[in-house]
């Protein structure tokens, strides 16, 4: 096999040293944010959203139709103050459920957003999720008669450590072999959903003793529930682990922003080998950023099945986008903890206005619509992918309505 | 005997510790596996502290894989070996499940030498997957079918060109994005065009090809006497695509804009364009290897159903060093190990299931086993900058 090609001039390994690589994702990232401030997050939307509806037309539908649908299942309308007391109990319903997803929502973006700041892409979220679920449904099921406040902390505690240690393992391979952590957080979701598959599956070990033929997991304990503040608990009330995820999007700020470990993780994205040369360990940095990464996305499997779902269905494990979606929140929330927030509402919403229990299915199919989320999803994180292309954009709407602006070169300098 | 030799023996010895438990020569005492296995960890061992670091490990572990392999064979019922261990079904499906990866690790092969991360190749499979289906559904013509689905994965190889090379985006997330994207909208049209009931059952299908001389010979005959057209066609090509890549002035061009775009460009090269072209080729490749998974192969399509092969397809290139035989080596034992996974279930149904995730954790393990030793192109993923 050996031909003349083996002695191609090598160039040192990928990973590690940049001869003048040109940007980290981290680098990107800065110059997005000093690019169009709020702006750009909002036109990117409004463009997916724009290309999604062109879908919609070109096969044979009516776009405006199916987003005012979409939006009244949101829910959102119950902040307008002038509907009626009617529509109002309806859109308290509907605004619970978005919510009820923004929840987890916030948390697997804030799984992806963190691994961002350090240079790293995890697409690992959906894996993390579903161990820290099925970690939570074991827990949950199995200390019937415990303490509840104790019993739910063992429940989150938990999820989150098996999240972590799903994460850790890619970070552990990144630091250690070099392995591209897109490949292998892929790949750890896959593992991590045939195992739960296998759980689950009739005669799995975690299946339910008392529904044989069903592949579902056992329903926790009454105890392990998480409280419900708004709406009946009996209708999937909203429960209080939108509070704690609020309380990470805090604590995301906070550790990255005022401690030492998020000076080093930041240090680590804008450029591994200046931060090397500084004294920082930058392997030890991968391993931590991928195991906290985990752990939201743990937490956000421990909230749902503590929250809401209350077991893990074979269904569930194999539909579920939850993680995935996670990647779109952070991206367009510019990996910071306010932008999470929104764009977390935004997909919470768009996911629930989507959902068949939703969306009319006169207007338009709600199954079309979830594939519509798909397809917002992925121009969200194509159009952010090409930061420049949304702020040269922009730019040139500046340019064109005050004639005699400056030459493109300056936005290109601002943008890359 | 070099200790590199050495290691390679341990390997082998590995290897053999579990051939003579299983069909045809189904050794029922554990002895023998055991003794092999011991004489590979030995021989492991010397390589190992010869300073063969890589041969050494890979020696070890082979010889402990294989005497557990081994002992397992053993202890088993000399039917359920004989319903698994079936030489020639395993290598005839180990072809059927390469052939996806084959064509896809080709692809990226074109897409990464010329210095563009490909991470979309599960998306462009998917794409070629159900376009395939849908022109072969149209026209009524699997050779049309197998056209529209590489043109499908053309272009959306083209809008990853447009974003990577003139958009100068980040590869890895613009990749990301178009596998979301090509997961949307094969789910949307298909959804919107089939339903509930799926694709219909009469689709025009890929032949297979016959070869009335091989058929006849025992152990080939079954391997290769019936075996797809698309499969042959996915064989010749790593050839063509080493011919190319490795012995034609193009084939220069291309590996110079991934290993130096700036010298390339200095040399009067297009960089911009032989990347666009490396990226649509590499999008037509694993569209054509999506059109084979869905009316060469399994005759439908279904929701998401590539399962990451793209991803798999990716691993395969790193672990074959971005080469055309080493990429077809990785996808053969990718392949080899989803063909013994769906034969597995007949130990233990309740299991049945944790065997799916076998060709992923060996994809894992390759990957993180080979990396570093690997050296991808010197420029990948870093987009030409022109001062």
């Amino acid at each position: 096999m050996s031909t003349p090609d083996d002695d191609l001039p090598i160039a040192p390994t990928p990973e590690a040293p940049g001869e003048g690589a040109p940007m980290t994702v981290a680098g990107r990232l800065s110059g997005y944010l000093r690019g169009g401030g709020i702006v750009t997050p909002l036109l990117t939307a409004l463009l997916a959203f724009a290309v999604g509806g062109l879908v919609v037309a070109l096969t044979g539908k009516d776009p405006i139709a199916t987003y005012r649908a979409i939006f009244d299942g949101t829910g959102l309308n119950w902040f307008f103050p002038w509907i009626s007391s009617d529509d109002r109990t309806v859109a308290a319903l509907n605004l619970q459920q978005t919510l009820i997803v923004t929840t987890p929502l916030i948390l697997t973006g804030l799984a992806v957003a963190f691994a961002f700041r350090c240079g790293l892409f995890n697409i690992g979220g959906q894996g993390q999720y579903l161990v820290g679920s099925y970690m939570a449904v074991w827990l949950g099921s199995s200390f019937d008669g415990m303490p509840s406040v104790l019993h739910i902390v063992l429940c989150i505690v938990g999820a989150c450590a098996a999240g972590a240690a799903w994460g850790g393992i890619a970070g552990l391979l990144k630091a250690t072999t070099g392995a591209n952590e897109v490949i292998t957080t892929i790949m750890l979701n896959w593992i991590a959903l045939w195992v739960g598959v296998w759980l689950v599956n009739l005669n799995g070990p975690l299946q339910n003793t008392e529904q044989k033929s069903v592949p579902v997991s056992p329903d926790i304990a009454e105890g392990a529930k998480l409280p419900v503040f708004w709406g009946d608990p009996e209708l999937q009330g909203l429960h209080i682990g939108l509070f704690i995820a609020l309380a990470s999007l805090l604590v995301f700020w906070v550790l990255l922003n005022r401690t030492v470990t998020g000076y080093e993780v930041r240090a680590v994205g804008f450029n591994p080998d200046a931060a090397r040369a500084a004294g920082i360990s930058v392997s030890r940095n991968y391993i931590l950023v991928m195991a906290i990464c985990g752990l939201f996305a743990g937490l956000a499997a421990s909230l749902d099945v503590l929250g809401w779902q209350f077991r893990v269905a074979r269904n569930d494990i194999e539909i579920s986008q939850i993680g995935f979606l996670g990647i779109a929140v952070a991206l367009l929330g510019r990996n910071t903890a306010i932008g999470t927030f929104f764009s977390a509402l935004l997909f919470g919403a768009l996911l629930t206005g989507t959902s068949v229990r939703n969306l009319d299915p006169l207007v338009f199919p709600p199954e079309l619509a979830t594939a519509l989320t798909s397809i917002i999803q992925g121009l969200i994180v194509l159009f952010v992918s090409a930061d420049i292309l949304v702020v040269y954009l922009w730019r040139l709407r500046r340019r064109i309505r005050r004639p005699g602006g400056k030459a493109p070169a300056e936005s290109k300098a601002v943008a890359t | 005997m070099s200790r590199r030799q050495v290691g390679w023996a341990a390997v082998a010895a590995g290897f053999l510790a579990f051939f003579v438990a299983v069909p045809p020569l189904t050794v029922r005492t554990p002895a023998l596996p055991i003794a092999l296995g011991l004489i590979g960890l030995c021989l492991g061992v010397w390589s190992l502290a010869g300073g063969e670091k890589r041969h050494g490990w890979g020696g070890i572990a082979a010889a402990v894989v294989g005497m557990a392999g081994g002992i397992a064979a053993t202890q088993s019922g000399v039917g359920n070996l004989e319903r698994v261990i079936v030489w020639s079904a395993l290598f005839a499906a180990m072809l059927r499940y390469a052939t996806p990866l084959i064509f896809a690790s080709l692809g990226g092969l074109f897409c990464e030498r010329s210095g563009v991360i490909n991470i979309a190749l599960e998306g462009m499979l998917l794409t070629g997957a159900f376009f395939a289906v849908l022109g072969a559904d149209v026209t009524g013509s699997w050779f049309l079918g197998v056209v529209i689905g590489m043109a499908a994965g053309g272009l959306l190889a083209l809008i990853h060109a447009v974003f990577a090379v003139s958009l100068r985006a980040d590869q890895i997330v613009s990749g990301t994005a178009l596998n979301f994207l090509a997961f949307g909208i094969t789910t949307y049209l298909y959804l919107n065009r089939y339903g509930a009931e799926g694709t219909p059952t009469d689709l025009p299908q890929v032949p297979d090809v016959n070869l009335p001389l091989i058929e006849d010979i025992p152990f080939f005959g079954d391997v290769f006497g019936q075996v797809n057209l698309l499969i042959w066609i996915g064989l010749a090509l790593v050839l063509v695509t080493w011919v190319v890549v490795f012995r034609t002035p193009s084939g220069l061009r291309l590996r110079s804009a991934g290993e130096n775009p700036l010298a390339a460009e200095t040399a009067g090269l297009s960089v911009v364009r032989t990347r666009y072209l490396a990226v649509i080729t590499s999008g037509m490749l694993a569209g054509a290897g999506g059109a084979y998974l869905s009316i060469g192969f399994v005759h439908s399509f279904s929701q998401n159903m590539t399962v990451g092969k793209g991803f798999i397809a990716l691993a395969a290139l790193i672990f074959g060093r971005w080469r055309p035989g080493g990429a077809l080596m990785a996808a053969l034992l990718f392949g080899f190990s989803t063909a013994l996974a769906q034969r597995l279930p007949v130990f233990s149904p309740s299991a049945a299931t944790l065997f799916q995730a076998l060709p992923y954790v060996l994809t894992l393990v390759a990957v993180a086993g080979v990396v570093g030793r690997s050296i991808p192109p010197a420029a990948i993923g870093r987009p030409l900058e022109r001062s």
